[in-house]
């Protein structure tokens, strides 16, 4: 078997590893990467981009039917707009690929060495790698765990044929007429709005009393009206139990709130009920890491028990998102190299691409509550803005809410539920992580016409005195 | 409800201006009639300003430390029934008084919103959310501590190079709203902080406190640098032999009856200076001058110069003439005891025409006087001390006191300073001549 020895080794080739090894690479630390998979990980090629990519498609495909017949803004077609999914994804394929091979391009910019397998470690120091080329053994003076995570699945429904995860979501070849979707989380919605909006009749079965239980009733209004305008049915406090097979289609039986026994007859079920960390199936048994739960435990620098071993991303638990560990694979790459680094972000935003979007910084006024600050809270729709009147944005019950303390009026956390709102996301982590206080956003000149002068409005809405209110 | 304005009384004949020195009540407060509302400084005596009826405050005047004058407005009252002012209306001070009120009122504690007073009520509704960052800021004690728990409030660029310097930013004051640290408050902290933490062993302490001169200590530093300004000091120091008169007062203390005070030395000097007085009268001149006027008392007013603990004071012994020894004492103690505790009355500060300063046991060798404007001389009596001392053919231990003058040159000469002292020293030194009434 051949042998490699590096200074640094990365398992996974995520938005968390390969930016660690990119940034290892161009600090000068000998680097090595494996990766079983495409360069890009979850995110890359099964998540973020993709789903994006489709919901782009679903959103143009809505707005050509919106044009059609009676016509809409001056504009009318003629015939209806013909949707093929099969060509739709592999669109989104080469919007993957093309960054796919960006990354490859940036890891080789940055010196590091790409290794194609599947390694599995006998100790924390050393793995061997089963790939194309055969296996290959890599000790390294430093390891950055980097495995990601996967979709969970039920017990009592096993993937496979018609029911099926976000991964398959993401690469049917024809439109389901009737999609099930089990979990009305962040990634089942996404997925749901956009098969409703390709014209799929899509159904909900939630467990929890409500849609995005992460973010607050107020904040997710304007999407449970988005939903019922579409006929999207939402089963909350509902228990998916089984799935059968009936003429070749599969029925999803569930216990609705009363515990009576209900079934839905669709084409595909869409399981969507969250993601766990891959902590099994490579060796991490053998690497003397201590666990917290279902993920590794590390410290504010990422580091696991075991000397020189780190771990990033959602191998390390919630919130599992692509940003968060981007920045702590950099923050790792730096502390090995010798910076003095740690994870201390102050807030790390979420952003939900649903209809309309959704965007969430720090700390809701209940969270606020409950921690015992005194908050004021300013909130501007986005009726009030003309940008988003001339967008067709403006009907959608969308608004920024800004929450701060009260004593002193620092900003500690930015929401906002609207159209294109994800765009709006960046600054609001800026101004938590600045400790901006409302006098500082309301003084900022925001540019007319934007969206973004809700965020403006409503800092002016905490101070009690709001233009166009 | 009505509301109740409280101008600044009149506390003494002919002083038109007072100095807050201390708020006993805040917005907010509900208060009892003869409450303190705060203390003032007169020319030289601190008074107590009560209040004449119930009510809540809802305005304070000026903050410690301002000059106002007497008749401004107080303070303002909610109370019940009728006030003495219209709602809403300014009783005419209350807007141009120096400081504007520090904290609306109804910020702290709400209050009922009774029809009539809209109008003042009006600023209360606005004052629901503070009224800036900086203000409520600038409240709570400078950086440190911050609540348990509490990350500090910097941009990420700060915090960096906070960890590259390997500073903990919990530490770091934030000079910015809501105590946000900048770039500059991380260069201070590192400049002067720092130093602190790293260096072992003693290290330079750089820390500086202001403390605001008010009240009796700005009273007493202008008074000191006009009269060091204004009058040319000559200062003479004598020594006195005390050991006659030492062992006198321990007899005398030691055959006193229960009611009589215990002796010291200051009433057998104020005995003494007395006498010099009726040899030296001009001594106890005060001079106006400013009309060019020498005003000679033929009574003993003698001033004692009394540490408290708010400053120096100047209590005053009214007729020292009249006293007897036990009378004197007696007097000494009641006014010391008074100017510590700070119910001396204004009176009984002013009017001496003479002062002895005296630091007792602390005395050291010789003093320099400050002469107590407008009196022409002031005694300063220094330790007394057994030294060794050439007499009648041999060295014997003697209890030796030093006497540290100073005189206002302008009016007395030094050969007639010198003879004063000398007369003191005499009647000091034959303690018999003390009682001997030669008129």
């Amino acid at each position: 078997m051949d042998s490699l020895a590096c200074k640094v080794l990365v398992v996974g080739g995520g938005p968390g590893g390969y930016v660690a090894a990119i940034r290892a690479g161009q600090l000068g630390l000998d680097t090595v990467i494996v990766e079983a998979d495409r360069l890009g990980g979850t995110c890359l090629n099964r998540g973020c981009i993709p789903s994006k990519a489709l919901i782009q498609g679903a959103s143009s495909y809505e707005e050509m039917l919106s044009h059609t017949g009676k016509g809409h803004m001056g504009i009318c077609l003629p015939s209806a707009p013909v949707l093929d999914l099969a060509d739709m994804v592999s669109w989104k394929n080469t919007v993957v690929d093309k960054l796919n091979q960006g990354v490859a391009g940036l890891l080789k910019k940055a010196g590091v060495k790409v290794v194609n397998g599947w390694a599995t470690f006998s100790d924390a120091k050393t793995c061997e790698v089963e790939g194309e080329q055969g296996s290959l053994s890599i000790s390294a003076e430093y390891v950055i765990l980097a495995n990601g995570s996967s979709v969970s699945a039920l017990p009592d429904i096993p993937l496979g044929g018609n029911v099926i995860s976000s991964t398959e979501a993401l690469n049917l070849d024809g439109l389901p007429d009737e999609l099930a979707i089990i979990g009305a989380g962040y990634i089942g919605l996404e997925l749901g709005i956009a098969y409703r909006k390709m014209g799929a009749k899509v159904t909900f079965i939630e467990g929890l009393e409500r849609i995005l239980p992460l973010f607050d009733k107020e904040m997710t209004r304007p999407i449970e009206n988005w939903l019922k305008r579409h006929e999207v049915e939402v089963v909350c406090q509902a228990r998916a139990e089984k799935v059968e097979t009936v003429n070749d289609k599969p029925v999803l039986f569930y216990r609705d709130k009363q515990g009576q026994q209900r079934s839905i007859a669709a084409d595909k079920v869409l399981v969507t009920v969250g993601r766990r960390p891959n902590t099994l199936g490579w060796g991490l048994e053998n690497m003397c890491v201590d666990m917290e739960g279902s993920h590794v435990k590390v410290d504010k620098q990422c580091r696991t028990s075991m000397k020189n071993v780190w771990a990033i991303g959602d191998l390390v638990g919630e919130p599992m998102l692509a940003h968060k560990a981007t920045a702590q694979g950099e923050m790792v790459a730096e502390v090995i190299a010798g910076e003095r680094r740690e994870f201390d972000a102050r807030a790390i935003p979420s952003v939900c691409f649903t209809e309309p979007e959704i965007v969430g910084v720090g700390l809701s006024p209940a969270e606020a509550t409950q921690q015992g600050i005194e908050t004021v809270v300013g909130k501007f729709p986005f009726a009030a803005i003309g940008k988003a009147l001339a967008m067709n944005a403006g009907t959608d019950g969308g608004f920024v809410r800004v929450t701060a303390r009260a004593d002193n009026h620092l900003v500690i956390g930015m929401h906002a539920v609207g159209a294109h709102v994800a765009e709006l996301s960046n600054q609001f982590a800026l101004a938590l992580e600045l400790g901006t206080c409302l006098e500082d956003i309301s003084g900022t000149i925001h540019v007319h016409p934007t969206l973004g002068e809700a965020t403006m409005e409503a800092a002016l809405a905490g101070l009690g005195k709001a233009i166009h209110a | 409800m009505g509301n109740y304005l409280i101008k600044m009384p009149d506390v003494g004949e002919g002083i038109a201006e007072v100095e807050i020195v201390e708020w006993s009540v805040a917005v907010g407060d509900s208060i009892e009639e003869d409450d303190l509302l705060c203390v003032v400084m007169t020319d030289k005596a601190a008074v107590e300003i009560p209040s004449p009826v119930d009510g809540q405050v809802t305005w304070i005047g000026p903050e410690a430390g301002i000059t106002m004058a007497v008749g401004a407005d107080l303070v303002r009252l909610q109370v019940e029934g009728q006030g003495n002012i219209a709602a809403g209306a300014s009783g005419d001070g209350a807007e141009n008084t120096a400081t504007e009120p520090a904290t609306k009122p109804g910020a702290d504690t709400p209050q009922p919103m009774p029809g009539p007073e809209a109008g003042a009520n009006r600023k209360q509704a606005t004052a629901s959310v503070p009224v800036s960052a900086t203000a409520s800021a600038a409240a709570p004690a400078r950086g440190i501590p911050r609540p348990e728990g509490e990350k500090p409030i910097a941009s990420p660029a700060v915090r960096q190079r906070a960890r590259d310097a390997g500073i903990d930013l919990r530490l770091v004051h934030g000079s910015g709203p809501a105590h946000r640290i900048s770039h500059a408050d991380l260069d201070a902290f590192i400049t002067g902080g720092i130093l602190a933490a790293v260096t072992a062993g003693p290290i330079a302490d750089t820390a500086v406190s202001e403390t605001r001169v008010i009240g009796l200590r700005r009273k007493i530093a202008a008074i000191m640098q006009d009269t060091m300004q204004r009058i040319p000091h000559y200062t003479y120091v004598e020594e006195v032999d005390v050991t006659e008169l030492e062992m006198l007062r321990t007899r005398m203390n030691n055959e006193r009856r229960d009611d009589q005070p215990k002796l010291t030395m200051l009433p057998f000097f104020i005995r003494a200076t007395v006498k010099a007085l009726r040899e030296f009268p001009e001594m106890g001149s005060r001079y106006d001058d400013e009309n060019e006027i020498v005003r000679q008392y033929s009574a003993a007013h003698i001033g004692i110069a009394t540490q408290t603990p708010s400053g120096l004071l100047v209590p005053v012994i009214r007729h020292a003439e009249t006293l007897d020894i036990w009378q004197s004492a007696t007097e000494i103690k009641r006014l010391a005891e008074a100017a510590r505790t700070g119910t001396i009355g204004r009176e009984e500060l002013s009017g001496s025409n003479i002062t002895i300063t005296s630091l007792g046991p602390l005395g050291g060798i010789a003093t320099t006087p400050v002469i107590n404007s407008p009196e022409v001389a002031i005694v300063g009596i220094n330790k007394v001390a057994k030294r060794p001392v050439w007499k009648d053919g041999g060295v014997v231990p003697r209890d030796i006191m030093h006497l540290s003058s100073s005189f206002d040159h302008r009016i007395i000469d030094g050969w007639e300073a010198t003879q004063f002292i000398q007369c003191i020293k005499n009647a000091l030194e034959c303690p018999a001549m003390l009682f001997m009434e030669a008129r």
